[in-house]
C-alpha cells in the first residue's frame, strides 16, 4: 500500500476504507451527498451496485453479513427512511459478519428536500453511530466501524454530513487484517424475527447496547482537544473542526460515537470545565442526553438548528449572541439546462394548466421559472400516490387536470408501487403518468438504474423499462415518445390521455445531454471488452 | 487572528465554468507544497448552472474546511455576477482576482478561463512553489488538453 497522505473527500476515505478492510459489497442508492462512495470503491477495485432503492440495498447489504461477508450500504439521509424498515429489525437479528450502513445527511439542504438528522434513527433502532470529523476520520471510523460491528455482531451507522462528504483533507491508508472467509451459520432463533424469537432479540438488543456504552466510555472514539478548565465545548462531526478553531483556547471533546452515548465521560468532561457548551449542527441531540443525565451544559438558541454551523455560528453561540443572519446577495439558482429534453414537457404542461404532482430530480426545477409547472414535490415516488390522491377527491373538471410527472431512476426507486397503486385503485377520472426518461439518473451525476441497461459501472445489464412495466400491469394507454426538439407530439398525446379518462403513461425518452459523453465512452469500453 | 491563520481562497462561479477543477487544483499544489489543506465544495443542484463556490484553505493548520465570513485572503470569481453574492467572504484587505481582469482574447480557449485565474492567483501565493503549480496541471488534465491548460495558467500568471 502507497504510505504517502492523499487529499481525499470523505466520500473517498469511506470507500478507501471499505476496500482496504476488504468489504466484500456495497450497495446503495445514488443521494448526494453519498453518492461518490460507491463509484469511487467500484474505481479501486470494490465490488459496488446500485439497488433500485435504500431498503433493497440494505437488505442485500444485510444477507452479505449474514453471510459472513464485510458489507457496506451508503444512502443519503432521506434514503434511511426508506431502509428504516430492515434496519430496525437488523437491529434485532444482528449480524455475523461487518454491516456498515454509510448515511450521508444535508444540513442547509444544498441538494435535499429536508434537514432531518439520522442521529434520531441510531437511537429509535438501537443501531450504535460513529461520526467522523474529517476525511481521515472517515477512513479510520469507517474501519472501525468494520470492527465494531464484527466484535457486538450489530450494524453499525456511519454518519457522515455534506461537509465531511464534499471536503477534502488529508488521508494516510494503512493496512488491515484480513477478514475471515464467508460462510453461513445457520441460527433460526437470532434471523428469523417472528415474534417468539424477536421478544428475546429485543431484550439481547439492549443488553449488547449496554455493553457497546460500556466500551464507547474508555474508547478511543470520544478525543479530548486541549485542557483548559475554563471553556469547553462538547461537539460531534463537521462541529468538532468549527469549534476548535471557533475557540482555540477552550478544551473541546469530540463525542465520535454518538450513539449508545459516552454519559460519564461527557459528565466528566462537563465538571472538568467551569463553562460548557454543546456544539451541534441540527437537533439538540447531545444537549438533551446531557439534559436528561443531569449534565449542567449550556447549548445553542433553536435559531442555530437550521442551516449548517460554521466557525462564524459558533463564535455567535458562545458570545450568546442571537442577532438575525445578515442578508446577502442571492445567488443564481440552477435551471433545467437548456437542450434538456425535459424543456418540452414542462412547456406542454404549463400551456395545458395541469395541476402537476412532481417528484425528486433535474425535473423538479420545473416547480421554477419560465416553467412553474410543479404543484407538489414530497418524497422519492410521491408523485404518483400523491397525484392519484388528488385525482380521487377533487371535483372530476379539476381532477382531470392531475397529472404525476416523474422521472426514470426515480420511477425505478419508489414509482413502481405507486404505479401499482393506480392499477388497482384507479380513479373514476383516469389518470396520466408522465415518465421523464433521460437514461440516468441525472441529478446526483449521471449514475446507473434497473432502466438503463448498465450496471454502476457501466457493464451491461438486463434492462427493465417502464412501458413494461405499464403494460403487465394493465395501463390502458402506453404511449413512448422520443423527445426531438419537436417533441414528437408529446402536447397532442398529452392532451388526448387527459380527455380519456382512462389511465395512461407516457414515456417521454431522451437522453440525458449531459450523459451523451459518458454514455459514448462506455460504449468504447464495452465494444472493446466484446472485441 | 492568530499567527497561523491560514491562507483563505474562495472560488466562485457557476456550474460548468470549473470552479471545483479550478480550486481541486489550488488544492493539490498547495498539498504538493508540504501545506496543510482542507477544500470544500457544494455539489448537487450547483451542476444545472446555479451559483457554486469552493473553499480552499491551507497553512500550518486548517480546522474547518470552510472559510468563516470576512476571512478569505482572496476571492477569485469566474463569472462577474457571482461577486456580489460572495463579496461577504473577503477580508477588508482581501484580494479580488476576477475573470473581467483577464484578457479573454488571449486564452488558447475560453474553456481554460478556470487554469487563467488559477495562474493569477499563483502570483499571491509565494508559499506555492511553480514546480508544484505544474505538477498539480499536469496530474489533473489527460494529455489532450494538458498543453492548452499549462498556456492558460502561464497566461493568467502574466496578466496578474
Amino acid at each position: 500500500m502507497d504510505d504517502k497522505a492523499v487529499l481525499v473527500n470523505g466520500d473517498d476515505a469511506v470507500a478507501m476504507a471499505a476496500l482496504d478492510t476488504g468489504v466484500c459489497l456495497g450497495c446503495g442508492y445514488p443521494g448526494t451527498p453519498s453518492t461518490e462512495i460507491l463509484e469511487t470503491f467500484s474505481g479501486l477495485g470494490g465490488r459496488a451496485q446500485w439497488a433500485p432503492n435504500e431498503k433493497v440495498a440494505l437488505e442485500v447489504a444485510l444477507g452479505a453479513a449474514f453471510g459472513g461477508g464485510r458489507a457496506l450500504a451508503t444512502m443519503k439521509h432521506v434514503g434511511l427512511n426508506v431502509a428504516a424498515d430492515p434496519l430496525f429489525t437488523a437491529a434485532y437479528t444482528g449480524c455475523s459478519g461487518a454491516l456498515v450502513i454509510a448515511v450521508a445527511d444535508d444540513p442547509g439542504m444544498a441538494s435535499s428536500q429536508n434537514e432531518q438528522d439520522s442521529r434520531r434513527y441510531a437511537a429509535a433502532a438501537g443501531v450504535p453511530m460513529l461520526e467522523p470529523a474529517d476525511s481521515q476520520q472517515a477512513y479510520d471510523f469507517m474501519a472501525e466501524a468494520v470492527t465494531l460491528s464484527e466484535k457486538f455482531g450489530t450494524p453499525i451507522l456511519l454518519r457522515l454530513t455534506t461537509r465531511i462528504c464534499h471536503s477534502k483533507t488529508p488521508v494516510q491508508r494503512r493496512a488491515f487484517p484480513a477478514p475471515a472467509a464467508t460462510g453461513f451459520v445457520p441460527d433460526i432463533p437470532m434471523r428469523v424475527m417472528i415474534p417468539a424469537y424477536a421478544r428475546p432479540a429485543h431484550r439481547r438488543l439492549r443488553q449488547r447496547l449496554a455493553e457497546v456504552q460500556v466500551w464507547n466510555e474508555s474508547g478511543p472514539l470520544n478525543i479530548r482537544y486541549g485542557d483548559s478548565r475554563e471553556l469547553g465545548l462538547i461537539a460531534n462531526g463537521i462541529s468538532v473542526m468549527h469549534a476548535r478553531e471557533a475557540a482555540p483556547d477552550a478544551a473541546v471533546l469530540q463525542v465520535g460515537m454518538t450513539y449508545p452515548f459516552p454519559i460519564e465521560t461527557l459528565r466528566a468532561f462537563a465538571d472538568s470545565v467551569r463553562r460548557c457548551v454543546v456544539i451541534e449542527e441540527g437537533d439538540p441531540i447531545i444537549a438533551e442526553a446531557c439534559r436528561g443525565a443531569g449534565i449542567a451544559i449550556e447549548s445553542a438558541p433553536e435559531m442555530y438548528r437550521f442551516g449548517e454551523l460554521n466557525v462564524g455560528k459558533v463564535r455567535r453561540i458562545l458570545a450568546g449572541d442571537t442577532t438575525p443572519d445578515p442578508a446577502r446577495p442571492p445567488g443564481k439558482p440552477p435551471q433545467l439546462c437548456m437542450g434538456c429534453p425535459h424543456r418540452l414537457v414542462f412547456e406542454a404542461l404549463r400551456d395545458e394548466a395541469c395541476l402537476v404532482t412532481g417528484d425528486i430530480g433535474c425535473y423538479t426545477l420545473g416547480v421554477l421559472a419560465p416553467f412553474e409547472a410543479m404543484h407538489t414535490c414530497v418524497c422519492m415516488g410521491a408523485a404518483l400516490g400523491v397525484g392519484l390522491g388528488l385525482r380521487h377527491v377533487l371535483p372530476p373538471t379539476e381532477a382531470r387536470r392531475v397529472v404525476s410527472v416523474i422521472g426514470d431512476s426515480t420511477f425505478m426507486h419508489s414509482g413502481i408501487t405507486g404505479l401499482l397503486e393506480m392499477a388497482y385503485n384507479p380513479p373514476a377520472t383516469g389518470h396520466v403518468v408522465v415518465v421523464l426518461d433521460n437514461g440516468t439518473t441525472a441529478m446526483t451525476g449521471l449514475q446507473e438504474h434497473p432502466g438503463t441497461g448498465r450496471k454502476l459501472d457501466g457493464a451491461p445489464a438486463r434492462q427493465i423499462l417502464p412501458e413494461d412495466l405499464a403494460r403487465a400491469m394493465g395501463i390502458d394507454r402506453v404511449t413512448v415518445l422520443d423527445m426531438d426538439t419537436k417533441g414528437s407530439g408529446f402536447r397532442d398525446t398529452l392532451r388526448a390521455d387527459l380527455d380519456s379518462g382512462k389511465l395512461c403513461m407516457i414515456v417521454a425518452r431522451r437522453p440525458c445531454i449531459l450523459s451523451l459523453r459518458k454514455q459514448k465512452k462506455i460504449a468504447d469500453v464495452n465494444k472493446e471488452g466484446d472485441a | 487572528m492568530n499567527r497561523e491563520a491560514p491562507v483563505n481562497v474562495i472560488v466562485a462561479g457557476l456550474g460548468g465554468q470549473g470552479v471545483l477543477t479550478c480550486s481541486d487544483l489550488l488544492a493539490d499544489a498547495a498539498f504538493r507544497a508540504g501545506l496543510s489543506v482542507k477544500k470544500a465544495e457544494i455539489h448537487g443542484m450547483s451542476q444545472r448552472g446555479g451559483s457554486v463556490s469552493c473553499d480552499v484553505r491551507f497553512g500550518a493548520e486548517v480546522l474547518s474546511p470552510m472559510v468563516p465570513d470576512g476571512e478569505a485572503d482572496f476571492l477569485v470569481v469566474l463569472e462577474p455576477t457571482q461577486e456580489a453574492p460572495n463579496r461577504h467572504s473577503l477580508k477588508p484587505d482581501g484580494v479580488l482576482l476576477s475573470v473581467s481582469d483577464l484578457d479573454m482574447d488571449a486564452l488558447p480557449s475560453k474553456k481554460a478561463m478556470n487554469t487563467a485565474m488559477l495562474g493569477m492567483l499563483s502570483r499571491h501565493l509565494p508559499d506555492i512553489e511553480e514546480t508544484c503549480w505544474q505538477d498539480a496541471l499536469n496530474a489533473a488534465f489527460p494529455d489532450k488538453i494538458r498543453a492548452m491548460n499549462r498556456d492558460a495558467f502561464a497566461i493568467g500568471q502574466s496578466n496578474a
